[in-house]
């Protein structure tokens, strides 16, 4: 059934008029054009369509957009702030957390709802915040790295 | 002379990770076009059965929007491959696998498409299904292509010396079979093409998640029968490939482009993950027997080996495949009598083709098993047995192959590992300190419930170290035509258009590539841009596969940035109005003249007063490997012009009461040669390492009469961030003559031992040596596998 939906996406009030079954990643990349949210597996194992979901890491694929109403979602796209990057992509970048670039959006996404939580989280915490998340080119260890980095550039500034 | 560099062997980061981390980058499914139709794949459920009959009536009645392409649609060739045209685009007439195509329905509605694949009715006559591929040269098995008279898709000899001689001559002869599993690629974005019309259908345009493009051009071309001028292939962003986006999306890619010259529409083939698994190929599982002889000292005196790979239903890959499992199957030690068949045949199972490693980490996983059984049985740690056998300057490998010319470091990076993860120590340490004696469990028995005691649980945890090494050719060897271009244009401003032949597949090509040229002309690397793949604009450079691109491409990129070089220095000379361009340098943006500071000049004024002389600052650079050479009759020849080696070793914590291995720690040593971009090297490294693990320990297709059942991540086990310890890796960079400043291959160097490394530890934890990958909870515990619980497979059986 259709419906209109209300929901504010990388800071902007949104609404629209939508089939409520449509899958979260289906709308954001289809009805918003924010194609950075990517679709690896469709049962929520892969992590690729992760996006933040009221403060949380969600799978975009097990959402359905009729539970969204009055939601307030970040992809990978709400990361960078006034043209500049936010620091955990910084440091994806300067330490190689990224090769193929597929898993990258899900990964920084599971990472940003980290430090949502978690200010100061350590190597344990963040291996953990990201296990949903896989990776077939990296090995995670630059990718664990670069959330460590950033964690100790945010708490410095 | 050392050489000293200003951004080679550097941490540089990539050029496109701006668009990865910001989700700007464009992979095939980002992309839409007006007008653009889907289209989805008609299957059947057998695995081996011929086509009598199909009838699109009750499709045709109801859904009048879908268009139907099948084989009849063909023009050109129906069936391609890369060496046997054994796979067709749709199946006309057999299925062979359960992955085939018979049709496929385009049209705008995805989920229309879907349900309407049931109304295709299909007309089948079921044959017996062959799986196993031991019994495929049977004379009663059926044979899958019967235009090939019997199921063997190749045979490599290669015969050196005499080894009954060497075996007559050996204190000691022992005789092991090995087993490998079928395993899936798992690159995170499953499969996606579109193929897009060009004016009046003239030709066709294919945008895709493509690894070769220049390939996907030549099977589309043969398809559609046109030139291959007429094809376009153009590679958007890839979500990994690691040697899986060939031929699966060159077949898509024809598919796609079959549908778009029929409708006159751009079509968009999209994989689900379920569907990625069950329609790509796959690495190939192995049976290995190896008998060896050797002398008390521990000398080896002869190897006979034989492996049976199954090639599963098509052809694919496996004659490249197993040609390099036969010039490596001794590994790298030298033995003077060896007798090696390597065989790849047809099954019912998924394909099997192209995986990051190619026929290498099957017999390392075998051979370096051995090596440690051979140190055993003489009482010999696993170093003294490598170093005694080991390749050194001047060995001849076993196609007779005498190594120069580069540094034969297998030594080398053997003792760095040693030293740097303390390896003697440790082993020794382990292997006394096993707190559980005899490990062993009697066949079909639980380990807990053999004894009558539990494991108490300080002894629950036993730990081990364990190292392999290997030697690989480096790119494609007598396999294939071994040559690469790139283009470089330099304009008015100083600003560099860089592409080579060979694809960016997110190994960092891009960024190695502009290092290179950049370090020759002493101008920044964020000054060159790298274009898009396309084979409109670079001439074919071969497929990028067997790790060459940084050899070969390289190579071509420093032949490029020297030829544009050589032409600004004439205008420098002019300029300054002197003679000689030895002393020009050309560093950091500018143009020196050493002895001479008042001569500076930038880079960018040169290269304008160039443009205004009408000087061509255009050029195509070429790099062609040495000669190669091999006999098929004898497995003798100089197979690969030059070869990397690596040691990996690894240290692990086995749960003796679960089965579960932790991996604490990998060192991983490699000479690649000249290393270009630390950061993408380290990066190849853990990811090697961590694939290797996941080969290792838990991934494993288990197909069923063909039937793949671990379809997606859920069962489908590849590591997560929690799954392995610590990763050290080391370079040795070795000398070399060839490609640029001797820089070589690490891609697949880095997976193909992890394995081995892995079960060596295994046995150093527990007394247990494991002979079948994966050595997941039930293999360690039980010593069989659990799934599938029809076919029997495991050190029991």
């Amino acid at each position: 059934m259709k419906s209109d939906i209300e929901l504010n996406i990388n800071g902007t009030a949104k609404k629209i008029f939508v089939e409520q079954s449509k899958r979260l990643l289906d709308v954001l990349r289809e009805n918003f054009l924010l194609t950075g949210t990517k679709e690896g597996c469709s049962i929520g194992e892969c992590g690729a369509c992760t996006v933040v979901l009221d403060g949380e890491a969600v799978n975009s694929c097990l959402i359905l957009i009729g539970q969204c109403g009055g939601s307030e979602i970040i992809t990978i796209e709400g990361l960078e702030k006034d043209g500049k990057l936010h620091e955990l992509q910084k440091q994806f970048i300067d330490k190689g957390a990224i090769q193929c670039g597929f898993c990258t959006p899900g990964m920084a996404m599971s990472a940003y709802a980290l430090l949502l939580k978690n200010n100061n989280p350590g190597i344990e915490e963040i291996k953990e915040a990201i296990e949903g998340n896989l990776c077939r080119c990296t090995g995670y260890k630059p990718i664990i790295d670069a959330v460590h980095s950033a964690v100790k550039e945010l708490n410095d500034s | 002379m050392k050489k000293d560099f200003k951004y080679v062997g550097k941490s540089t980061p990539r050029q496109d990770a701006f668009e990865k981390v910001t989700g700007q980058a464009k992979f095939t499914d980002d992309y839409y076009f007006p007008g653009m139709l889907h289209a989805v794949m008609v299957r059947t459920k057998s695995s081996h059965a011929k086509i009598l009959n199909v009838d699109y009536t009750r499709l045709l009645a109801s859904a009048e929007n879908i268009i139907v392409c099948d084989h009849n649609d063909i023009i050109g060739s129906k069936k391609v491959g890369p060496i046997k045209k054994d796979q067709p685009i749709f199946c006309y007439d057999k299925i062979v696998t359960p992955g085939d195509v018979v049709c496929m329905l385009v049209g705008g509605d995805i989920q229309e498409l879907l349900q309407s694949r049931e109304l295709v009715d299909i007309d089948l006559e079921e044959l017996p299904v062959l799986t196993e591929p031991l019994k495929a040269l049977d004379i009663d098995s059926p044979i899958i292509h019967s235009e090939n008279g019997n199921n063997l898709i190749n045979h490599y000899p290669l015969r050196k010396g005499n080894v009954e001689k060497g075996f007559s001559e050996s204190d000691h002869i022992i005789e092991q079979h090995y087993s490998t599993q079928l395993i899936e690629h798992a690159y995170l974005e499953p499969e996606a093409v579109i193929a897009i019309p060009l004016e009046g259908k003239k030709g066709i345009k294919i945008l895709g998640s493509i690894q070769n493009p220049h390939t996907t051009r030549k099977v589309v071309a043969s398809v559609l029968g046109l030139p291959l001028t007429k094809v376009r292939a153009v590679q958007a962003e890839i979500g990994g490939s690691f040697g899986g986006k060939d031929d699966t999306m060159n077949i898509l890619a024809a598919r796609a482009a079959v549908a778009a010259l029929k409708t006159g529409k751009p079509v968009k083939i999209k994989f689900g993950r379920e569907e990625s698994i069950v329609e790509s190929y796959k690495r190939h599982p192995y049976n290995l027997h190896y008998k060896v002889g050797f002398t008390k000292d521990g000398l080896l005196k002869a190897m006979k080996i034989d492996i049976t790979a199954d090639g599963g239903a098509y052809s694919s890959m496996s004659p490249f495949v197993t040609w390099r499992t036969v010039v490596q199957a001794t590994g790298p030690y030298q033995v003077e009598n060896v007798c090696t068949d390597v065989k790849a045949v047809y099954t019912n199972n998924p394909y099997t083709g192209a995986m990051r490693g190619f026929g290498s980490p099957q017999p390392i996983f075998a051979q370096e098993s051995l090596m440690d059984e051979i140190a055993d049985i003489l009482g010999k740690s696993p170093l003294e047995i490598r170093e005694l056998n080991g390749f050194k300057a001047g060995s001849i490998t076993a196609s007779g192959q005498k190594l120069v010319d580069h540094d034969i470091n297998l030594i080398t990076v053997l003792n760095e590992a040693a030293i740097k993860s303390e390896f003697d120590k440790k082993w020794q340490l382990h292997r006394k300190n096993k707190k559980i004696k005899n490990f062993q469990i009697e066949e079909n028995n639980n380990f807990l419930l053999s004894h009558n005691e539990f494991v108490e649980p300080n002894e629950t945890i036993q730990k081990g170290i364990g190292l392999a090494v290997s030697y690989r050719g480096c790119s494609l060897g007598a396999e294939g035509i071994d040559a690469a271009a790139a283009y470089m244009s330099v304009q008015q401003d100083g600003s560099v258009y860089l592409i080579s032949g060979l694809a960016e597949n997110g190994q960092g090509l891009k960024t190695t590539f502009s290092i290179i040229a950049a370090e020759v002309l002493g101008i920044s690397p964020d000054h060159i841009q790298y274009l898009e793949q396309d084979t409109g604009i670079v001439p074919d450079s071969g497929p990028t596969v067997a790790s060459r691109s940084t050899l070969m491409g390289g190579g071509a990129v420093k032949n490029a940035a020297e030829i544009l070089k050589s032409r600004l220095k004439e205008i420098v000379l002019n300029f300054w109005n002197v003679k000689n361009t030895e002393e020009i340098i050309f560093t950091e943006n500018e143009i020196l003249l050493r002895g001479d500071e008042t001569k500076r000049v930038s880079f960018q004024e040169i290269c304008s007063l160039a443009y205004s002389k009408g000087v061509n600052l255009a050029v195509i650079g070429w790099y062609k490997g040495p000669n190669v050479h091999w006999d098929e009759e004898t497995g003798q020849g100089s197979a690969y012009f030059t070869y990397v080696y690596g040691c990996q070793v690894a240290e692990v914590s086995v749960n003796v009461a679960t089965g579960e291995v932790y991996i604490d720690k990998i060192t991983a040593v490699h000479d690649a040669g000249k290393v270009i971009n630390k950061l993408g090297a380290l990066g190849q490294v853990y990811g090697g390492v961590t694939q290797g693990a996941g080969y290792a320990l838990w991934e494993e297709i288990s197909s069923f009469d063909g039937k793949i059942k671990e379809d997606n991540f859920d069962q489908y086990l590849i590591p997560t961030s929690r799954d392995i310890g610590e990763i050290e890796p080391h370079f040795i960079e070795g000398e070399d003559i060839y490609g640029a400043w001797g820089a070589k291959s690490l891609g697949e160097p880095t997976l193909e031992l992890t394995a081995a490394a892995i079960s060596n530890a295994i046995k150093n934890a527990t007394g247990k040596r494991f002979f079948n990958l994966p050595i997941n909870l039930e293999e360690v515990l039980l010593n069989r596998k659990l799934k599938p619980t029809d076919l029997k497979r495991g050190s029991t059986n």
